[in-house]
């Protein structure tokens, strides 16, 4: 070997310098993180004023997921913290993509001190949860309102929103919003032509030949992500045979879907597609694009959850007067009541387990959950939160006093499923694609409640996903 | 002297070598590492499973249907790319009437040429929201001008048929994809001499017979880089999928790299999603090796 300089020679040596070294440092120093050294959390005293004893001037950290309730809500929450802790520094920040932007901050162990977990781009919950990486709501629940001291923040709380966070009976998120499931029409339109919404099902058939006779669409979904329509038939099926089937489907109960109640709602609504009920293309839409369409009068009705009239609200015409109403009753046997409607949390907070400052997360919590931060947020996005009487008194768009008239008339005849959140796939996959099979008649409503089965099995089946059980 | 000179190699080889072994050759290390494991990606903490990823994937039904896609892509998309872009850049600069000022281009080529290139100046994610809003069944412009014309009947709603969606995104990525070749092609037909062209003209060559026996293989080498190139790009074809259809509806339109991507980020399942990326590697090796000496021709000097 002589002593003359090549480039391929130089590149070689180079080369194979820096790949040794670096397959030294590779498992030291790679994606999947360090040592697992837990710093320890700030901590300051408690008192009665600081029950969760926040370190005073420990800085705060909060990402806001960027999508229908926008940012400036959180900016205003924040504001409020400041007030109680004026020493503390807070960093805001806000994202559509909560997984992509978060998931090397979990890794790495410095995730921020909350985040609102939501959104098409939020984490998995389940794998959070499995994991360990959030961090136990308990001390928080049982700490006292902002607003009365003698009245634990979980006693504020509405029926039915912290099972939703809930999982093998720890609490470890915080769903902020109260959302309603149900149908959604122009109040407009159906006083114009003299149209009554309908209590049963026979009757919304009825109606629909009438509404398809005079020129408009009856119908319309989110195409591009039918599990809008897996709603309606899991409610009306909750409402024919009650809330057990829903208790069975979120358990991952054998043939839970198999019930006959599942498919006689199937049935019904499948109709919708047979008869010509849905405006022409739905299928190739996404939810703003259909939403849209029966904004601008195209369809009479569609299936969404409450966070609508905010996410449509560019486009609503002035005078539209959105309204929700329940699912119509299947039968005149059906177990609960037609007023009986989805009500559940949702826009999930979370506090991840190795905060940095994990007790200002908590507290963070607890400054959204009094009353004047949730009346804030009620009149800047136009939606419930999960605050009890939270919304009293306040002047609310004609939308959401739609929603709150649907709640008071449900009462406790309320019901909710979870299996979404324990299993997200499940939901946003599976049963997704089955509705879309279902509504564009590639399958039947039996091959429907089969193919939701299928995947609903494949979920128990498969032991890298853990399983949660509700009672 | 020597000393100097090496020490100023040096300092220029160095940092592009760190700067790649960093960021490209560590995370492909690392992938195979991950791939062995059951890392939920939120943690530090993992299991070693050793090949139980790999097992899980030979049955997944989802990843088998994900390269049923790819598989299509890999076939049509390079023919229909090269078939395009050679046909177009024949036509741009040889495809002329032939007349006394001998060979040249049709009419406007110039112009052509320009427009050709125009989609390879949007980025990715603005061609998909672009065909996303132009193949909406309403308010699109593709059923809008099927209507316009008449042929109202062919109207669909492209995207949610899962039967036409993998389809329709497939004629966007030829659409974004020809212009680049076009343009490549016309610059390697520059290297090609005119009297060659003159000369088949003269023997009576027809453009079809000039293209199949002079342009094609003078440009062998050209289209065997473009062949891997759009291989490369069928393998993957991610973001526009993402963007269009996110692999709906079902998972009619999935392709791998979209199913690895929800598998990590999407289901947290980063150590199975390695596992599909090392197949992946393993692959796109498997297919592009073969490829290269296979088409392995010798050089016709000029």
């Amino acid at each position: 070997m002589t002593d003359h300089l090549t480039r391929r020679g130089l590149l070689r040596a180079t080369s194979a310098a820096a790949i040794g070294s670096l397959a030294a440092g590779t498992l030291g120093a790679c994606a999947m993180g360090g040592s697992d050294s837990k710093s320890t959390d700030a901590k300051g005293q408690q008192s009665a004023q600081n029950p969760l004893g926040v370190k005073e001037d420990a800085p705060l950290e909060v990402v806001i997921f960027n999508g229908g309730f926008g940012e400036d809500y959180a900016k205003s929450q924040e504001a409020m913290y400041k007030q109680r802790f004026p020493k503390a520094e807070i960093k805001h920040s806000a994202t559509q993509e909560i997984s992509k932007t978060l998931q090397p901050r979990f890794v790495d162990g410095s995730p921020p001190d909350v985040i609102d977990n939501s959104g098409a781009g939020q984490i998995d919950f389940n794998s959070l949860v499995s994991q360990n990486a959030l961090a136990d709501l308990a001390p928080l629940l049982d700490a006292p309102s902002i607003d009365d001291p003698k009245v634990k923040v979980r006693d504020t709380i509405l029926g039915g929103v912290l099972p939703v966070g809930t999982y093998d009976a720890t609490t470890l998120a915080l769903n902020y919003t109260y959302t309603v499931y149900g149908i959604w029409y122009s109040e407009k339109l159906l006083t114009e032509k003299g149209w009554q919404y309908p209590k049963t099902w026979d009757e919304m058939i009825a109606l629909c030949k009438t509404i398809k006779a005079s020129g408009i669409s009856p119908w319309t979904y989110q195409g591009k992500h039918p599990r809008y329509m897996s709603w309606p038939i899991l409610s009306a099926a909750a409402k024919l045979a009650g809330p057990d089937v829903l208790l069975a489907i979120d358990n991952l109960e054998p043939n839970a879907w198999k019930h006959d109640a599942v498919k006689t709602a199937a049935d019904a609504y499948y109709q919708l597609a047979v008869d010509g009920f849905i405006l022409p293309g739905s299928e190739g839409m996404d939810h703003i694009q259909s939403q849209t369409e029966w904004c601008r009068g195209k369809a009479a009705f569609i299936s969404c959850g409450s966070w609508l009239e905010n996410e449509q609200k560019a486009v609503t015409p002035a005078d539209f007067k959105m309204a929700v109403a329940p699912t119509p009753s299947l039968t005149a046997g059906d177990k609960l009541p037609f007023a009986a409607i989805r009500g559940t949390g949702g826009e999930p907070f979370i506090v991840p387990a190795k905060a940095k400052n994990l007790r200002g997360g908590l507290e963070y919590l607890r400054v959204m959950l009094s009353k004047k931060a949730a009346a804030d947020f009620t009149q800047k996005v136009s939606s419930l939160t999960c605050v009890k009487g939270a919304a009293d008194g306040l002047t609310l768009s004609t939308g959401l006093t739609s929603v709150t008239k649907a709640i008071d008339a449900s009462g406790t005849d309320t019901f909710n499923w979870i299996y979404n959140s324990y299993y997200r796939k499940l939901e946003r996959n599976l049963v997704d694609a089955a509705c879309g099979d279902l509504f564009t008649k590639r399958i039947t409503p039996a091959e429907f409640v089969l193919r939701c089965q299928q995947g609903a099995d494949s979920i128990a089946k498969d032991d890298t996903i853990k399983k949660y059980k509700r009672s | 002297m020597r000393q100097g000179r090496r020490l100023f190699i040096l300092t220029f080889l160095v940092p592009p070598l760190l700067l790649y072994a960093i960021f490209v050759i560590s995370p492909y290390l690392q992938t195979f590492q991950i791939a062995s494991t059951n890392w939920g990606g939120l943690t530090p903490d993992y299991q070693v499973v050793g090949l139980e990823n790999f097992r899980r994937l030979i049955h997944d039904r989802q990843v088998w249907n994900a390269l049923g896609h790819n598989a299509i892509l890999l076939v049509v998309l390079p023919i229909a790319t090269i078939g395009l872009g050679l046909f177009f850049a024949s036509m741009l600069s040889v495809g002329g009437q032939g007349g006394r000022a001998g060979i040249r281009g049709v009419r406007g080529a110039a112009l052509y040429r320009i427009v050709y290139f125009f989609p390879q100046v949007l980025s990715v994610a603005l061609i998909g929201v672009l065909w996303r809003e132009m193949y909406a069944p309403n308010s699109g412009l593709v059923n809008g001008a099927l209507r316009a014309v008449g042929l109202g009947s062919l109207a669909h709603p492209w995207l949610g048929d899962p039967t036409l969606a993998f389809w329709a995104v497939l004629v966007v990525m030829i659409w974004s994809n020809v212009g680049f070749y076009v343009v490549l092609f016309s610059a390697a037909m520059q290297s090609i001499p005119r009297d060659i062209y003159e000369a088949a003209a003269l023997d009576g060559a027809e453009r079809g017979a000039t293209l199949r026996r002079i342009t094609i293989p003078l440009l062998w080498d050209t289209i065997q880089v473009a062949w891997v190139y759009l291989a490369i790009a069928a393998l993957d074809g991610f973001a526009i999928f993402q963007i269009i259809t996110d692999g709906g509806p079902g998972y009619s339109s999935d392709v791998i790299g979209l199913r690895q991507y929800s598998t990590a980020f999407g289901e947290s399942h980063f150590g199975y999603a390695s596992a599909m990326g090392v197949a992946m590697f393993f692959l796109t090796l498997s297919i592009v090796v073969p490829f290269l000496r296979l088409t392995r021709r010798d050089r016709i000097e000029l």
